[in-house]
């Protein structure tokens, strides 16, 4: 019995909310109980975005994530804000092509991931969060990465069936970064 | 069962809508329920229904009013500043005993507030929103699945009763995916003699019409309405009970802080607390005879509400305030935390309520 509850934040089109679709239906996929919920509204306008998902072998109770076993920090705005609440021996992951400042905390496991320029360099720019995603699958024992391929098919709708190459691409990226 | 697929509690809203037969909606965009009119501008047209975005909420009702008028099953959502809007239609639509079903996505007010989750509307909801004598059945669902379900439920209390049925959600409800398995509903018969859809010249015609000047005749309407309204108190009331076999401590919350609660007992429990707790799923009708009960078998009540405390009137007054009740409550788009309930629930435990 577990329950794994993730944090993802950033800026606004940044494809957080999207991210966080990816781990709930690589969740639902696993026949787990999962929640997803945004923040919403004006503030998701080129301001801060973040998702809560929680995923867990038992049914969800609140859906608000307020002290994550793992934070996804897309930028350094959401690094300030969030380092504090993360479980102790929690884990973060940060995109430090965009965060020049380290994780303070030493009980927690860190990782960084220089996710948008790896994602610009693969020639896939708008895909950091899901190198970001691949590196989550690897730290994170609650998400494997088997079964990648059927989530992604879920989470691409139908019309840009095209990038679901590239988008499993950027994510295998993500899982093999050392 | 269907295939479980993720969805907002919005989109659930609007999908679980056309799965029972609604093929009319009329709304005006408002955060955070927006979605819901995005999936039917959407789906409508493709399966030969209307979706038409009004000029304003008060437009909107009465276009409601209007297609309620033929028998047809009809739907509008908003949120709370919108619902005040809709009031008057509301209040008519009671008084031409029309079936609808209407969705709040509540958000913090009062006045234009803010757009986070809310349950300040509790009151507007269950203790009439427009003038006059009139209930509307209030469903508050917890989940997304329950979105989907109770809108379908909602849609046939409303065929069953000519009433209208609300869903009382907020702002979490309406945003947030679940894995939710949508399958076509079965739509029961009802009885729509008195719809109007043209005579053909073959039968009296039917009026629909909230004005009544002779006060015995409308003193009759009254009084045959409440008739109905006793019917649904004691046949369609629903709540969830949790954990209460041996509780001690009886925390009452629905919807969304319902959600937040669980966790808090979960943890309760762990640390050997007696509690459990009592989930209004109908807010009207309210299931007066669980906490009358209850009220015989624990210490105490703790109201979990995102308002400044409007189910926890309900709660004294069908308890008759025979047991102790606190209120544990965040407001203005706030939600209280699981350690906040956690708290609460310590506290209850301890005797140190009032």
């Amino acid at each position: 019995m577990s329950t794994t509850q993730i944090l993802i934040a950033g800026f606004g089109g940044q494809g957080v909310l999207f991210a966080g679709k990816l781990l709930a239906y690589k969740g639902l996929l696993a026949d787990k109980q999962v929640s997803w919920l945004p923040s919403y509204g004006p503030e998701m306008r080129g301001g801060t975005a973040n998702c809560s998902v929680i995923i867990s072998d038992e049914p969800v109770g609140s859906p608000i994530v307020s002290n994550p076993d793992v934070l996804v920090a897309m930028n350094l705005p959401s690094l300030e804000k969030y380092e504090k609440d993360v479980v102790s021996g929690g884990i973060i992951i940060v995109d430090s092509t965009l965060i020049g400042k380290k994780v303070e905390r030493d009980d927690v496991t860190t990782y960084y991931v220089p996710a948008t320029k790896m994602a610009k360099d693969e020639g896939f720019a708008t895909l950091a969060n899901m190198i970001l995603m691949g590196k989550l699958m690897k730290a994170c024992d609650a998400l494997s990465f088997d079964g990648i391929e059927a989530t992604v098919q879920k989470v691409v709708p139908p019309k840009k069936a095209n990038l679901i190459d590239i988008n499993i691409k950027a994510i295998k990226t993500g899982y093999d970064f050392e | 069962m269907a295939e479980k697929v993720l969805m907002k509690g919005n989109e659930a809203i609007a999908e679980a809508a056309i799965l029972a037969g609604c093929r009319h909606y009329f709304g005006y965009p408002i955060t955070p329920q927006t979605e819901i009119a995005a999936y039917m501008a959407k789906k409508m047209p493709k399966i030969g229904g209307c979706f038409l975005q009004a000029e304003s909420e008060v437009a909107a009702i009465n276009m409601v009013y209007g297609v309620a008028s033929t028998g047809k099953r009809v739907m509008t959502s908003s949120s709370s500043p919108g619902i005040s809007l809709k009031a008057e239609g509301l209040s008519y639509l009671a008084g031409s005993d029309l079936p609808a079903l209407v969705v709040n996505v509540q958000r913090g007010g009062p006045g234009l507030g803010g757009i986070q989750p809310s349950q300040a509307d509790y009151f507007q909801a269950t203790k009439g929103c427009g003038h006059g004598d009139y209930r509307m059945i209030v469903l508050a669902p917890s989940s997304v699945q329950e979105m989907a379900s109770l809108t379908v439920k909602g849609f046939d209390l409303a065929d069953k009763y000519r009433m209208t049925s609300m869903i009382l959600a907020d702002g979490t409800m309406g945003q947030m995916m679940e894995p939710v398995s949508l399958e076509e509903a079965v739509v029961g018969t009802y009885d729509k003699s008195w719809a109007v859809t043209g005579t053909k010249c073959e039968r009296k015609k039917n009026i629909i019409n909230s004005l009544s000047l002779v006060p015995e005749e409308l003193e009759k309407l009254n009084f045959e309405r409440f008739e109905r309204y006793k019917a649904i108190e004691e046949n369609e009331v629903m709540c969830e009970e949790y954990m209460m076999d041996d509780a001690e401590i009886c925390v009452a919350a629905f919807g969304i802080a319902a959600r937040v609660a669980k966790n808090a007992i979960v943890k309760a429990r762990e640390e050997g607390i007696k509690v459990g707790m009592i989930r209004p799923i109908t807010l009207w009708p309210f299931p007066k005879k669980v906490f009358e009960e209850a009220a015989d078998k624990v210490k105490s009540f703790i109201s979990v509400e995102l308002s400044m405390g409007q189910m926890i009137e309900d709660i004294r007054l069908y308890t008759k305030s025979k047991k102790p009740i606190t209120l544990c409550n965040r407001v203005g788009g706030m939600i209280p935390s699981p350690e906040q309930v956690l708290e609460s629930i310590r506290k209850a435990n301890e005797g140190g309520n009032e």
